[in-house]
């Protein structure tokens, strides 16, 4: 009976908590495209604006070009809505624990975002035009050359979180919401953990397929490459799940490297504590997603694919495996 | 194995300002070979222009470019003057040579803003574009239009320079003195605008001279050219130019995408000291010889024989060449050629050894002026299309003959 009464309950958080997502991706997007605008000296678009274009498309006919790999071609957008959606359910939001923070760890929010990068490439690959090709051999390239730094990334913290002693499981990202990683460190490490945290905040324009990274769907070259064909719903979906990549790899990093909360300053929790912590969690997902999406999108044109993948394979990389290296140090020596 | 596919740039692309086909081969991401077929955008404007008499035709050669607009009117003013032998009077000659540099400024914002979204970099677009508002609005205090002044006529201009127009124009040389800075070093300092535009697109010194490529094209490749200087018009002759080239700032020319940014980006300075020199030495007097139109049409009659007016446009060089019979009303024939026709020959040489990714870069880099440059246009039978020789139309025209008149040939 407990078990049964368990189960509608997540199934009812993990509802409302999908709801929220979407509704704030979409917010959050429209705010982007707001500060993008102001930073070009332009008005932008009304902040629901991604909320009217996805109404819009929602009422739009849904073309299946004849060429296309039908299966894939209707399945990838589905599919890529449902990982980028997945990813949220791993996640803890600000105070509150993951829906099904048991049952998956850090490993799984790579691997489900990974996933839903491949579906979008997929997708490409199905809809039977050379440019959407081209856009979906880009997508590859470019996941094969940022997921070495993100593994780094992800396996040394949790590695400093096994070896310091922060409590709860070192993969988990909960672990590191409850006890700041900046705490546990020394000078050295401190090196490190910037180092790791960079070479993150570089990997997000890739992940997100904005900013310098844009380039599997480059406009001005193939004509947003990998979504050249999809239309109407398909298209609304794909625009939820960019939404959402950007979204989560804010989330991620906040969890990860901005553990600050209210609880921690007060030094109590309580429900009032909770529910401020949570609105402050949401805050703080918005300034790094302005900082590290917007900002980052603003400031640079857009690489090239070969140069891109040099970047990562190298430079960013390099940079991680440093912090890496800084990090061993410091906890190994203490 | 490798293979390759072949994928169109174009004919409408958003990373194009006009409809052109690059039709490219690409091994995976690389180059390997490319046909650019130009054809979309062909409106037959030199024959319209045999129906409409000198005059008509000013208005006319204005809507053949939307950027270089006056640059097309004046050369063919001048190509009629120097067949009627019209003279200007000095003050004429500095307004023209006013709005020719303001066109110059415009055009040269416009294209580094294009460029600079081709590469993605949507910041510096807008900056651009918001920057180019200013000689806008200069112009259109000049004229009353933003795009087609209609400044010029024979023998002169329609309008003269107030005092205000004069205030205004040298507001805008300080704002441009002090706003344009910023953005050239936000684009040239980028890290990613210099990996994208170096060694991009190249077109050596000697491809450029051997595939007569004109204007700023021909300057990033390091050839001192110039008109302005080679061969003075109006009031250039008073006012000296030096060819702006790369190797002057940055001590060797690539002949790259970059290399046209910084000849285009200097030539924007070098328009400002220009413009304050004719703002300086405007002289007084008439602005025009002869303000009556009708009169201008009555000079015109009784003139025939072949015309030139040669312009260093702000893409190049731009040619027309007008013949007028005497005792008609009517242009008798017109031939333009704009620069874009003869740097866009260079656009198979500049794809070498580049990627997909550049190829919106490069087409944008001779900033290309397609309505410009389409003057004849080959309209293909069921075999495509092909080009026939005088001598095959001759034998087609018999042919016909011979079938309409059942056979019977004398």
């Amino acid at each position: 009976m407990i078990y049964i009464f368990m189960l509608f309950l997540k199934i009812f958080a993990a509802v409302a908590l999908l709801a929220l997502v979407v509704f704030l991706a979409l917010l959050f997007d429209g705010a982007d495209r707001i500060f993008h605008a102001r930073m070009q000296r332009r008005y932008g678009p009304p902040i629901l604006q991604p909320v009217y274009d996805i109404l819009k498309l929602l009422g739009k006919e849904n073309i299946v070009p004849r060429r296309a790999a039908r299966f894939f071609f209707v399945a990838a957008p589905v599919l890529a809505l449902v990982t980028s959606l997945m990813v949220f359910l791993y996640m803890p939001a600000g105070p509150f624990p993951a829906v099904l923070g048991t049952e998956g760890d850090m490993v799984l929010v790579i691997y489900l975002l990974a996933m839903s990068g491949l579906f979008l490439a997929i997708g490409g690959f199905a809809s039977g035009n050379p440019i959407a090709s081209i856009g979906g051999q880009r997508e590859i390239t470019l996941m094969m050359s940022y997921e070495f730094p993100l593994a780094v990334v992800v396996s040394t913290l949790a590695w400093v979180a096994y070896r310091t002693g922060m409590p709860g499981a070192p993969f988990s990202l909960e672990t590191f919401v409850a006890t700041s990683v900046w705490s546990v460190v020394s000078k050295t490490g401190l090196f490190g953990l910037l180092c790791l945290f960079a070479s993150l905040v570089m990997v997000v324009p890739g992940e997100t397929g904005k900013g310098p990274m844009d380039i599997p769907e480059a406009k001005t070259e193939i004509l947003d490459g990998i979504i050249i064909e999809y239309s109407g719903v398909n298209l609304a979906m794909l625009k939820v799940v960019f939404a959402l990549r950007s979204f989560a790899l804010s989330v991620f990093i906040t969890s990860l490297f901005v553990p600050l909360s209210f609880e921690g300053m007060f030094g109590f929790g309580g429900f009032f504590v909770d529910m401020l912590d949570f609105v402050f969690f949401w805050v703080k997902v918005f300034v790094v997603q302005m900082l590290f999406v917007t900002l980052m999108r603003t400031a640079f044109g857009r690489f090239k694919i070969q140069q891109a993948s040099r970047f990562y394979i190298t430079r960013v990389a390099g940079l991680s495996v440093a912090g890496m290296i800084l990090l061993s140090i410091d906890v190994l020596c203490r | 194995m490798s293979t390759t596919y072949t994928i169109p740039i174009g004919p409408v692309h958003v990373g194009l300002k006009e409809p052109v086909t690059a039709w490219l081969e690409l091994d995976g991401e690389k180059i390997v070979g490319a046909r650019v077929r130009p054809g979309a955008i062909h409106r037959g404007i030199e024959f319209m222009a045999r129906e409409r008499n000198p005059i008509q035709v000013i208005y006319l050669s204005e809507r053949i470019c939307g950027i270089c607009s006056f640059s097309h009117v004046l050369a063919f003013i001048r190509a009629v003057e120097d067949l009627a032998g019209i003279k200007v009077p000095p003050r004429g000659q500095y307004i023209r040579t006013l709005v020719l540099e303001l066109e110059r400024l415009h055009s040269h914002l416009l294209w580094a803003g294009v460029a600079c979204y081709t590469i993605g970099f949507d910041s510096a677009f807008h900056l651009g574009l918001l920057l180019r508002e200013r000689v806008m609005d200069v112009l259109e205090l000049l004229s009353g239009n933003r795009v087609n002044y209609g400044v010029a006529t024979f023998g002169g201009v329609r309008w003269d320079v107030t005092p205000d127009l004069d205030r205004a124009a040298r507001d805008m040389i300080r704002y441009y003195r002090r706003e344009f800075t910023p953005f050239r070093e936000i684009v040239m300092e980028d890290p990613i605008a210099q990996a994208r535009m170096r060694d991009v697109g190249v077109l050596t010194r000697e491809e450029a001279v051997r595939h007569s490529a004109v204007g700023p094209v021909a300057r990033a490749s390091g050839l001192r050219i110039d008109l302005r200087k080679s061969s003075p018009y109006e009031a250039y002759a008073d006012i000296p130019v030096e060819p702006v080239v790369p190797q002057d700032y940055l001590g060797h020319a690539h002949g790259d995408v970059l290399d046209r940014f910084v000849v285009r980006v200097m030539e924007v300075y070098q328009t400002l000291d220009i413009l304050e020199k004719v703002l300086d030495g405007m002289p007084e007097g008439p602005f025009v010889a002869e303000p009556n139109a009708n009169k201008v049409l009555g000079q015109l009659k009784p003139a025939e024989g072949v015309g030139w007016g040669i312009i260093e446009a702000p893409r190049g060089d731009d040619t027309h060449i007008v013949s007028l019979k005497a005792g008609e009303d009517n242009v008798f024939w017109w031939k333009v050629r704009a620069p874009t026709y003869a740097n866009a020959v260079s656009w198979p040489l500049m794809f070498r050894d580049n990627e997909l990714a550049d190829a919106p870069l490069i087409i944008n880099s001779i900033d290309p002026c397609i309505s410009c440059m389409e003057r004849v246009m080959v309209t293909g039978g069921r075999e495509g299309a092909q080009v026939l020789t005088k001598a095959a139309l001759i034998d087609l025209c018999r042919a016909k003959t011979a079938r309409i008149s059942g056979g019977v040939t004398r």
